[in-house]
């Protein structure tokens, strides 16, 4: 169990070094609604053009964030798909390879896989690079052929590199876009909320459940005790 | 009303109560057991949480490499309880290590594996092998990508061995690489024929037990002591019946343990990637090789023990010969450790040291199967440490250590090196 335990205090050190920015906390609960919806539909917004959630149904969506029917159809759904349909881009799987050189990943447990550090800091990363096919470049995940879907948003950081003209030391916002860099970061958090509640939708239920379970645990065992208690009285 | 039904029953079932007599209401157990001794009784309620939530997810998981990983998140998704029932059952597969660890390290401190408890150490080995395959069929049935790794990793131990070993890795798999018919046969050896297998060996592990009567704290043999309690007079003085005395001792012991596994089921299912790993949530892909391969962490100890093997005269079979050896070495400790004093507290300092070492070389060996090592050298001793060289040299260091320990045990005991104290002739208070 030591063992165990220091493995786990490790294992979270290690994922945090590797990574070049640190999520910005909040304060707030992990999931919370607003920023679930928010979350929601930024990816509806900005990424569902070319990724999809085959395992997330707009259904559960619903009724997990507490929208109606009718909000989820017109706001979220750009698919034309039906309410109880998973979430799938429209995107043809040909055209994405020939544009992207492969087919944008599935997004549903993307966080669950990379970590959801992870992939704030590839939202947060981009950066202006003229020798990339695509004009973007990232940190995170170098040469990557997404085009840098939240520019607008961000607007157009650019790398300080170091002498031997590669390693990017420090990336730099050369021009702002329409949100500033505190709002930038905050926006981007909450999309990776809501694809962390896309990777594991029952974390909602988990957490409600959870303490009600513990105290009856604590109950039954104290219970328990005072029970064997009363039993052990007459052993020497 | 009950003594009418339970009249009827024993007519026709006599050897019924006869049973629950032997092994529950009057099979007296010493009344001196510790905290130690509530693991038997907890691995016996994990192994049936396995059992009954494992049938529930084959209800809904669809094996073949199409349809496993996809059915895993419907499991997940759109079954009611669904996830409740899968954190339940992946929880209670590392939850399982965890105890037979303990229960393990028990049996060794207190010398439950010595005369007269030598076939019952026997089947505990022989569960703890059942349970090890039990995990690794469970673990490849997700058919994520450590799923398909692990397999090609455990079958390419097999293909070391000279000769037949390529053959017999085919056969394993039933292919050459893993595949359809691999997942089909894992998940029918996972279902149906290990728990059987399981539930049969659990049988014999307590009958065998209950025939000699439980080791306790003290290792002194009760059934030799004084006869005579509250109960009758011919069953031990430092004997109490089973039920209700130790239902109900372990009754606390389920509360608590429960406590810790309810917290890891509700708040953190995946134990940040040690219980359910990060590249599981990948679908499997032959393509794809992940960066980093490590062992799910109960068997990362004896992953390191094949990493640190050199392969030498043509071979790299040593890896898995350390591998088996380890666990051979355990089978055969009834013949190797027989010093005549069992538990520890009465043992020579000697063996006291070395029991240390070698837990602390399992734990080494932990630690570098599952490639914490990697960070723990560079934060230790700088970033410029040449890392592989001192994993190679740390590791051989704890193998050495760990079988150490069996030769050191064997010398110590058989010639009778070992200072021990005076046993007391009675168990002493209870635990
Ligand atoms: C124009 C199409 C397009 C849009 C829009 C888009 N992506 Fe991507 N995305 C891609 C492609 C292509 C890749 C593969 C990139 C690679 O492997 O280098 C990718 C990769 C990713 C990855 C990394 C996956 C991995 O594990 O390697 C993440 C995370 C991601 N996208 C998130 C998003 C988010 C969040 C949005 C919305 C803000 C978004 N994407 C919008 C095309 C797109
Ligand atoms: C599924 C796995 C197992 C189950 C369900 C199980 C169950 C039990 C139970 C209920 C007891 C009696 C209570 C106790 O002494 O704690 C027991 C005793 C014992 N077990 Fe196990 N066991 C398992 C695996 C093992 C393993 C892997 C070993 C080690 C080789 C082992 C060795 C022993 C020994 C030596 C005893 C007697 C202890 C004593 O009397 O001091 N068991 N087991």
């Amino acid at each position: 169990m030591i063992a165990l335990s220091l493995a786990l205090m490790l294992n979270s050190a290690l994922s945090l070094s590797k990574t070049t920015a640190v999520l910005p906390t909040t304060g707030r609960h992990p999931l919370e609604q607003t920023a679930l919806r928010h979350g929601a539909r930024m990816f509806f917004h900005y990424c569902v053009a070319c990724h999809s959630l085959k395992y997330m149904r707009y259904s559960r969506i619903a009724r997990d964030l507490k929208l109606s029917r009718q909000q989820v159809m017109t706001h979220l759904n750009l698919t034309g798909g039906r309410f109880n349909d998973p979430v799938i881009s429209s995107m043809p799987a040909a055209l994405a390879t020939k544009a992207f050189g492969k087919v944008p990943p599935d997004l549903s447990l993307e966080i669950r896989a990379k970590g959801a550090v992870w992939a704030y800091n590839y939202l947060n990363t981009f950066y202006l690079d003229p020798k990339s096919p695509i004009g973007w470049n990232n940190t995170v995940l170098p040469n990557t052929t997404m085009p840098f879907p939240l520019w607008e948003l961000q607007g157009e950081q650019v790398a300080v590199v170091g002498k031997d003209g590669h390693q990017v030391q420090k990336l730099e916002i050369k021009q702002l876009g329409t949100m500033k860099p505190a709002q930038y970061r905050q926006a981007t958090r909450d999309l990776i909320d809501f694809l962390t509640y896309v990777s594991d939708p029952a974390a909602l239920q988990r957490r409600r459940y959870g303490i009600w379970v513990m105290l009856f645990l604590v109950l039954f065992t104290f219970l328990a005790w005072l029970l064997k208690k009363e039993y052990w009285k007459d052993i020497h | 009303m009950t003594s009418r039904w339970r009249h009827w029953l024993e007519e026709r079932l006599p050897g019924l109560t006869r049973m629950i007599r032997r092994h529950v209401t009057a099979y007296y157990a010493p009344k001196n057991f510790n905290l130690w001794y509530y693991f038997g009784s907890l691995a016996l309620l994990v192994l049936l949480n396995q059992l009954v939530t494992g049938s529930f997810l084959a209800m809904n998981y669809k094996p073949g490499i199409a349809t496993a990983f996809d059915s895993v998140q419907y499991i997940m998704r759109d079954v009611n309880w669904g996830w409740l029932i899968r954190t339940m059952h992946t929880t209670g597969a590392s939850l399982l290590f965890v105890i037979i660890f303990l229960h393990t390290f028990r049996s060794i401190m207190y010398g439950s594996f010595k005369k007269p408890r030598e076939l019952v150490w026997l089947l505990g080995m022989l569960l703890f092998v059942v349970v090890m395959a039990e995990a690794f069929t469970g673990y490849v049935l997700p058919w994520g990508t450590m799923s398909f790794w692990a397999t090609r990793v455990v079958v390419a131990l097999f293909a070391t061995i000279p000769v037949i070993g390529p053959h017999l890795a085919e056969w394993i798999m039933g292919g050459s690489l893993p595949a359809d018919a691999t997942l089909n046969r894992f998940f029918a050896l996972h279902v149906i024929m290990l728990p059987l297998l399981l539930l049969f060996l659990v049988v014999l592990h307590l009958t065998a037990l209950h025939e000699v009567g439980s080791n306790n704290p003290d290792g002194v043999e009760i059934r030799c002591g004084p006869k005579g309690n509250r109960w009758g007079k011919h069953y031990p003085a430092d004997g109490i019946p089973f039920h209700p005395y130790y239902t109900l001792k372990d009754l606390v012991g389920v509360g608590v343990f429960l406590l810790v596994a309810a917290y890891i089921v509700f708040f953190a299912p995946s134990f940040d990637g040690w219980f359910l790993e990060r590249n599981n949530a990948v679908m499997a892909d032959p393509l794809l090789t992940p960066a980093h391969i490590r062992p799910v962490w109960y068997f990362s100890a004896f992953y390191a023990m094949v990493r640190m093997m050199p392969s030498f005269a043509g071979t790299a079979v040593w890896g898995p010969i350390a591998m088996s050896g380890s666990i051979a070495l355990l089978f055969a400790l009834p013949w190797i450790d027989v010093g005549p004093v069992k538990s520890i507290r009465y043992r020579g300092t000697g063996y006291k040291v070395a029991l240390g070492i070698f837990v602390l070389a399992f734990v080494g060996l932990m630690l570098i199967g599952s490639n914490l090592t990697d960070v723990l050298f560079p934060w230790l001793f700088g970033a410029n440490i040449n890392l592989t060289k001192w994993t190679m040299i740390f590791g051989r260091t704890m193998m050495l250590a760990y079988f150490g320990f069996f030769v050191f045990l064997g010398l110590y005991t058989h010639l009778g090196w070992e200072k021990t104290r005076p046993v007391p002739e009675r168990v002493r208070a209870r635990g």
